[in-house]
């Protein structure tokens, strides 16, 4: 429980930062960069590593490369729905996280 | 393009629009770790890269620029759909910078100082990011609003 408590913190406050210097940034694209930031990886890696150790953190992050190419795919269908469809912001979001998963279990069903 | 820091974005953003986002970021870190834990480090690694926040953070991106055309008196709803538009963008291409940095951490993890491997996987990330969206509009990856009324490019 106390490690869960331990990751929700640092995970929010890493997040909330990269967040927060994405806010800064004007054009909005640049400031869209900050949300594909390592934060949450940054959070999970460090305490991975001091309790499980280099290699169990390997594997980890193997699979992280398909998160990141799932998130990539699901970038690229939520600006189509904005610049295109004119669909608002939330509904967007929410509608094209069904291809996140598509993509990052269905790569990881292949690999493994 | 020029790149500009400011901080009126962060006047805008409410208390619990920061708590939003606290909450979903310590959320998914925690449901990685669980997954890790009970299926193992391959599908919990999935989650490092669980797009957690993104629905609030374009939401927020709609919502100020819909706020300051209002205080113009124009109407702020479709600008403010590019602008999250642009922000969705910048995350794809952040994501690749991502996968640089997944890939730099999986291959160097068995063997580099750790102290060493922090720093110099950020440093990738943010090059990696900057280059690939500098090199964008050379390459054309994205999508483009139709032409429109809503205002000058996002």
């Amino acid at each position: 429980m106390s490690d869960l408590l331990l990751r929700f913190f640092i995970g929010g406050a890493i997040v909330s930062l990269f967040a927060l210097v994405g806010d800064l940034f004007t054009p909005k694209s640049f400031g869209g960069l900050f949300g594909a930031a390592p934060s949450v990886a940054l959070a999970t890696l460090g305490l991975t590593l001091l309790k499980e150790g280099r290699a169990y953190t390997a594997l980890e992050c193997r699979s992280m490369i398909i998160g990141a190419i799932a998130l990539f795919f699901y970038a690229v269908l939520v600006s189509w729905l904005l610049m295109r469809r004119r669909i608002p912001a939330l509904r967007a979001t929410l509608f094209a996280m069904p291809l996140w998963f598509i993509v990052a279990l269905g790569g990881w069903e292949l690999l493994r | 393009m020029i790149i500009k820091a400011s901080a009126s974005t962060l006047r805008r953003t409410r208390w619990h629009q920061y708590a939003v986002r606290f909450f979903f970021g310590g959320a998914i870190t925690a449901i990685a770790g669980l997954i890790a834990k009970h299926y193992g480090p391959e599908l919990g690694g999935l989650f490092l890269a669980f797009p957690a926040i993104f629905p609030a953070a374009a939401t927020l991106a709609q919502q100020h620029e819909e706020e300051k055309k209002k205080e113009k008196g124009l109407p702020g709803k479709p600008r403010g759909i590019l602008v999250a538009g642009a922000e969705a963008n910048g995350t794809a291409l952040g994501s690749i910078a991502l996968a640089a940095f997944a890939v730099l951490f999986w291959l160097t993890v068995p063997q580099i100082n750790i102290a060493l491997l922090f720093p110099l996987s950020i440093v990738l990330w943010l090059a990696v990011a900057i280059a690939a969206w500098f090199l964008r509009k050379r390459i054309h990856l994205f999508h483009r609003p139709r032409r429109t009324t809503a205002g000058a490019p996002v």
